[in-house]
């Protein structure tokens, strides 16, 4: 069993990088509305950033799979949109993938 | 100083509220906001169910972190210091040995970069504040207790300190979860069995779900649906995502007004 309080100096190191960038993502809007205006247009640009790298994420992701994954995908998708929980979409998805993969 | 935040809106108003609604027609009350303990108190409270939610979603993390090689002490280190869901997962599936710094820094400040823009929403109230009130609140900002503040905000409660306390029980949540995500995947053994290694897509499943805004989402997620099945089979390594997430972006600044 790994370590579990172990600290991996490189891998802190990285964990600090993520943690700067982020903190100037969130500090640096308001900085700079104080200076300079912000264009509509690269406001719906920036909005669209987090989902668009879900997806980009996800879609040779998925396109590495096959019809088993692709199933269970619609099962998480269902579920999230009917109960908004996050654990019993995740839940029902990966006994989806299971039950899919022994069947196709 | 609660006693004061409560009883302000009793004191007479001193500014003429026709200088203030100058600006656009449909401001809220920003004259009055303060920065204290019932603030934080309030923020606190309210946001007990949402991080209840989030931590559904840091247990996910944990797992994922686990299945990463990650160890709990790392793992909760960077929960409780990048505060940021999304991208905390996204980082975690970039994971390699070795690790891919540039692609994962990179990305983690594209999915992140959603926050200036909240921050900066949030300006009408907090220009009020002193830059000590205002960074500290901001670091803790999550989407969640975002939306939290910018409701307690927009319906005139001046208290400028929710976001900084809903921040906090969100970030005792996050970190908490995180840290029992991480047992639970040690405790599963090989992910693979169970159908384990299908959590990451299913994350994303859910996430995408949650992200989407109705049919102005679908031009640029089918973008970034494109160009990230092409560029993972032509170029090497993870950069895809970042160049998926980048053509959508580029194709919302084009397509916007036009």
């Amino acid at each position: 069993m790994v370590e579990v309080l172990s600290l991996d100096p490189l891998v802190v190191g990285v964990i600090l990088a993520m943690t700067v960038v982020t903190v100037i993502a969130k500090v640096g809007g308001i900085w700079l509305v104080r200076r300079f205006d912000v264009s509509e247009r690269v406001e719906a640009g920036l909005d669209i950033l987090p989902g668009a790298i879900v997806i980009a994420v996800l879609g040779p992701e998925l396109a590495a799979g096959g019809p088993a994954e692709w199933a269970a995908a619609g099962i998480v998708l269902a579920v999230m949109w009917r109960t908004e929980n996050i654990l019993l979409a995740l839940c029902a998805g990966v006994l989806a993938v299971v039950a899919f993969r022994a069947v196709v | 100083m609660a006693m004061d935040s409560e009883s302000s809106t009793d004191a007479p108003r001193e500014s003429n509220p026709s200088v203030d609604d100058a600006g656009p027609e449909r401001a809220p009350d920003t004259d009055e906001v303060t920065f204290g303990w019932e603030g934080i108190r309030a923020g606190f409270l309210t946001g007990i169910p949402i991080a209840i939610g989030v931590g559904g979603y840091g247990i996910a993390f944990g797992v994922l972190a686990n299945q990463a090689g990650l160890s709990v002490a790392e793992a909760a280190l960077m929960s409780a210091t990048v505060l940021a869901g999304a991208s905390q997962i996204i980082a975690v599936e970039l994971w390699a040995d070795p690790i891919p710094i540039a692609a994962i820094v990179a990305t983690t400040f594209a999915v992140n970069l959603r926050y200036s823009l909240m921050g900066a929403a949030l300006q009408p109230w907090f220009r009020h504040l002193s830059p000590t009130q205002i960074y500290g609140s901001l670091v803790m900002m999550a989407d969640e207790n975002w939306a939290l503040t910018m409701r307690e905000f927009q319906s005139g409660g001046g208290r400028g300190a929710f976001l900084l306390g809903s921040g906090i029980v969100l970030w005792l949540f996050w970190v908490g979860s995180t840290i029992l995500g991480v047992l639970a995947g040690e405790s599963v053994g090989d992910p693979d069995q169970y159908g384990f290694d299908f959590i990451l897509a299913a994350v994303f499943v859910a996430l995408a779900a949650e992200l989407w805004e109705g049919r102005s989402t679908l031009v640029p997620w089918l973008v970034a649906l494109g160009t990230s099945v092409v560029a993972a089979n032509v170029l090497p390594g993870r950069w895809y995502i970042l160049i998926g997430g980048l053509a959508a972006a580029a194709v919302e600044v084009m397509r916007h007004d036009g």
